[in-house]
């Protein structure tokens, strides 16, 4: 009897865990004995999160195959829910671990919310509806939390609309005592600071299974069938629907888990930081990762996010070279010489010679 | 998950078999118009349980657009289809599948990016249960329904002796293979009626033969329904035990092989109008 194909995915998938695992460890014993520069070691969260958000844009872009331009859009969900979560569950759950848990969790819930109401209506049409979409709804999120204020006291959560620009935290009429959360425009300050790496690796390993897993379920194998001819895929006995929606809420989700810890990472945080340019950053990952290719985004968001770190000594030449640097990777990952090198290392598949 | 479906190979059911003629589909006078131009018209149908069914027509009669309305790739203008007795006016192309009608496509679907055996699982998909977190999180009902739907893949592959090729990228597979991979991912949706449209098209002759074979034994097998539109003549002569013309959207003739290779209107329809000698 032939081994299953799962099986032989699960192979391939565990050396991307390990990949990930191996960085992890040497990440953290450079940063223990004071190896990593200063900024580096500040960067270390946020690469996390850049990468799970690489890898749950491509499970949108790559394995659904539909454009996305706001993903930026559900990190901000998350990221500002997960704030107002982990700021007023402070006295409900003292250790700062799970609470950060927890709003990941709240951040992912609120962020599938958003996918839902955002894919429901396009998700049903055929086209390249979804892209226009999302760029608005990263948009309008933006500008929703530019005038929300949000603050909590003994009586529980207080929410107000800025809308017409007069309102101030006053106006939520909280008790003394009360903290403000969300301020408008000057979005959320003064968060406690629960982030930390270990937290990033564990989000990062987490966004793997989930994408990996889903992949290689009927779920995965529906979701490619429509992407590579939706007609044939109906033709089967498979709702279209139904598994975009899987796909796309899922990846939302798992951007609101990201948000959420990238948000507990800086005592403030602005609505303007998710904006059109860090979902286009993200895509950049997702496409020099190459289109599918989760280990790909992993390298490409790490990459790229330290990058320009690096390229401190450039000074005003820096986002030159970064461009330059782009282009090579687009030229060297699409290069045929370069592909059959690297094929080399991949898994063969086992498959007779007549076969092809 | 496929009580239907009869172990293969089954040599004993093709003496048994009976052909069924209660119809599993009937088209009643069934109609599409596209801006003005009638592509099918009138088109009336009944196709018996166990049928093998030919469809036969000049480039451009309509039959490709008679299977898209069966399948609802296209709605209706007119008309009216029932599969099994139900009408279907109000289901999907996804639905329609469900309920027992999978289909080829004369310009290769396939889904190039995914394996063989991918193709033919992905198409089982309305016969598993298992729900996202199963799958997720890899739990006893996930192994279960994938090795199913594993083994029946193989089986069904090995009716065209793919099995070896479970492991390939269905693009890269050679046309002929890619013409019956499209066969096989359509009967592991385990329909009651499959229709093929010109399955012998590109195949040489010896595998045009052995095509006409496995189409029979498929029937045979399975025991469904068969409906074929092909321009090989001598493979919907051998293989159909009734058959029926289109040219312009309309039915010009209806009958076994013999009364349809004889009939004027149809040579006429192949052949142009001959003058009177
Ligand atoms: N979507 C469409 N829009 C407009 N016209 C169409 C459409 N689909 C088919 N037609 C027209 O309907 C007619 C029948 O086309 P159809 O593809 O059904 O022919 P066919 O019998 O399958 O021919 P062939 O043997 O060449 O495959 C043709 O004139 C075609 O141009
Ligand atoms: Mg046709």
């Amino acid at each position: 009897m032939k081994k299953l194909s799962i099986k032989q995915h699960t192979r391939t998938d565990f050396l991307t865990y390990l990949g990930v695992i191996i960085a992890f460890a040497v990440m953290s014993f450079l940063s223990s004995n004071g190896s990593l520069s200063r900024s580096l070691t500040g960067q270390l969260v946020p690469i996390c999160c850049y990468m799970s958000m690489a890898v749950s844009l491509n499970l949108t872009v790559g394995i659904l195959g539909e454009l996305s331009l706001g993903h930026a859009g559900f990190m901000s969900v998350g990221a500002f829910s997960g704030v107002v979560a982990a700021m007023s569950l402070q006295t409900v759950i003292p250790s700062a671990p799970l609470r950060l848990a927890a709003a990941m969790v709240i951040g992912a819930a609120a962020a599938a919310i958003a996918g839902i109401i955002v894919g429901t209506p396009v998700l049903r049409l055929r086209g390249d509806y979804l892209a226009i979409v999302t760029l608005a709804f990263g948009e309008i999120i933006k500008d929703l939390i530019n005038c929300l204020l949000v603050g909590y006291d003994a009586n529980g959560l207080h929410v107000a609309f800025n809308l017409t620009g007069s309102k101030t935290v006053a106006d939520l009429g909280m008790q003394e005592g009360g903290i403000a959360i969300i301020k408008g425009a000057q979005g959320a300050t003064g968060t406690t600071i629960i982030s930390s790496f270990t937290a990033g690796f564990l989000l990062v390993m987490v966004t793997l299974f989930v994408v990996l897993n889903l992949k290689h379920s009927r779920a995965g194998r529906a979701i490619m069938a429509l992407r590579d001819n939706a007609i044939a895929a109906e033709s089967v006995g498979i709702n279209l629907t139904k598994y975009k929606m899987m796909a796309f809420v899922t990846s939302a989700a798992l951007a609101g888990a990201a948000g959420a810890l990238y948000g507990l990472n800086f005592s403030s945080l602005q609505a303007t930081k998710f904006n059109f340019n860090t979902s286009i950053l993200i895509l950049v990952f997702v496409v020099l990762g190459g289109l599918g290719n989760l280990w790909g985004s992993l390298i490409a968001a790490a990459a790229l996010t330290v990058l320009p770190e690096l390229l401190r000594a450039f000074s005003d030449y820096r986002m030159l070279v970064y461009a330059i640097v782009l282009i090579l990777v687009m030229l060297a990952t699409n290069n045929p010489t370069l592909k059959t090198f690297f094929s080399r290392f991949k898994p063969r598949k086992h498959v007779r010679k007549e076969a092809v | 998950m496929f009580p239907k479906l009869v172990p293969m190979p089954s040599p004993n059911l093709l003496t048994e078999r009976d052909v069924d003629k209660r119809p599993i589909l009937e088209c009643i006078n069934l109609g599409i118009n596209f801006g003005g131009l009638a592509a099918v018209e009138g088109f009336n149908m009944a196709i018996g349980r166990t049928e093998i069914t030919g469809l036969i027509g000049p480039n451009g009669a309509g039959k490709t657009t008679v299977f898209n309305l069966l399948t609802k790739v296209y709605q209706p203008t007119k008309g009216t289809i029932l599969l099994d007795g139900n009408d279907t006016h109000n289901m999907n192309t996804a639905q329609v599948n469900r309920a027992g009608i999978a289909r080829t496509f004369q310009n290769i679907r396939l889904f190039n990016d995914l394996t063989v055996e991918e193709n033919v699982t992905v198409a089982m998909d309305a016969h598993m249960h298992y729900n996202m977190w199963s799958g997720i999180f890899r739990l006893p009902r996930f192994w279960k329904e994938e090795r199913v739907a594993h083994d029946r893949a193989m089986e069904l592959l090995s009716i065209f002796n793919m099995a070896d090729l479970a492991g390939a990228k269905a693009g890269s597979l050679p046309y002929g293979a890619q013409r019956r991979l499209e066969i096989v991912r359509a009967l592991a949706t385990n329909p009651s009626l499959l229709l093929l449209d010109e399955p012998a098209a590109g195949m040489n002759p010896s595998e045009t033969a052995e095509l006409m074979e496995n189409i029979r034994n498929i029937r045979d097998t399975f025991q469904i329904a068969i409906l074929l539109i092909e321009h090989d003549m001598n493979l919907v002569m051998n293989i159909c035990e009734g058959i029926a013309v289109l040219n312009f959207g309309r039915i010009i003739a209806k009958g076994t092989p013999e009364d349809i290779q004889s009939n004027p209107a149809v040579i006429e329809a192949y052949l142009g109008k001959q003058k009177e000698a």
